[in-house]
């Protein structure tokens, strides 16, 4: 029982949680939780509602400030590669979430929420390239470190 | 006071569903996306959550005019389907399934202060400038073009 609800009743309340959130966003502000889009917005020129992604990211922040005192392992990137191979997927993940215009939060939350098929054809489309990274990853090359 | 307030308190609300969730762990990230081996299908209950919940949320909100403290709503109109979100969603794909992050997590577990954290988050700043240098080149390139539309 204790495995079921940490295998999924987390899972599914933090889920829950993400969902308020993205709404709260849209009552308040009536803009779209996408975290690569809020966080890269911040610093990139050309983008409006500076105050809404500060305040925003500050917060994403704070969060995990909190919660690193009481939940040490949901911060400290176990099962994450070296420092090496981490800059590469960043690099990625920069990259591609500006051309693709959004990441899992724009595209796999708010965008499916919205019933908006763009969304929904990025969201298989990074789960496929993702599942697919780490099949060669793990099976193919026998894992990187 | 309020707007900021608001907005800070989202970014912290959803910092702990990220954290709750177990969408900071890269361990159980790529466990979920390890179809071909353990395969872990844990994450797919945080979608599902998070969907359900912004799906009936979405549409009563969207019945009013505008938000509590913007003048308008800044969601985008649904546009077909392109070859750069084609592209773009699968980069990200791939550094997702090789790094374990996407940028929410990853600012989250900042506080952690791993340094595959930090590697990955100063790297995501690189990306994103440089996908805005290229772009901003290409759009200097083809002047004539106008705006860009995309196409279904």
């Amino acid at each position: 029982m204790d495995n079921l609800i940490a295998s999924y009743g987390l899972p599914l309340a933090g889920g829950v949680l993400l969902g308020l959130a993205a709404s709260l966003v849209l009552l308040t502000h009536g803009r779209v939780t996408g975290v690569s889009g809020i966080f890269g917005g911040l610093f990139l020129q050309g983008h409006d509602g500076r105050s809404f992604r500060l305040w925003f990211v500050l917060g994403l922040i704070a969060s995990g400030l909190a919660l690193s005192r009481f939940h040490a392992t949901g911060m400290s990137a176990t099962g994450a590669p070296g420092i090496a191979v981490a800059g590469l997927a960043g690099l990625l993940v920069g990259y591609g979430t500006r051309l693709g215009s959004g990441c899992t939060s724009a595209h796999g939350i708010c965008g499916i929420g919205r019933l908006s098929v763009r969304s929904l054809t990025a969201t298989m489309t990074f789960m496929a390239t993702g599942m697919l990274t780490v099949f060669v990853v793990r099976h193919v090359l026998g894992g990187l470190r | 006071m309020k707007p900021a307030l608001a907005a800070a308190g989202a970014g912290a609300l959803f910092g702990v569903g990220l954290c709750l969730s177990g969408m900071t762990q890269p361990a159980k990230v790529l466990g979920f996306l390890d179809v071909f081996g353990h395969w872990d299908p844990g994450l797919m209950f945080v979608m599902m959550g998070a969907v359900l919940v912004h799906l009936v949320l979405y549409r009563i909100i969207r019945r009013r005019n505008q938000p509590l403290f913007d003048s308008k709503f800044h969601v985008p109109e649904s546009r077909g389907v392109d070859r750069k979100l084609l592209l773009g969603a699968a980069v990200f794909g791939a550094g997702w399934g090789l790094g374990g992050f996407c940028p929410g997590p990853a600012l989250v577990s900042l506080a952690g202060g791993a340094s595959s954290t930090g590697a990955f988050v100063g790297a995501m700043v690189v990306g994103m400038a440089l996908h805005h240098v290229v772009h901003s080149a290409k759009r200097l390139e083809q002047p004539a073009e106008g705006p860009r539309t995309a196409v279904g």
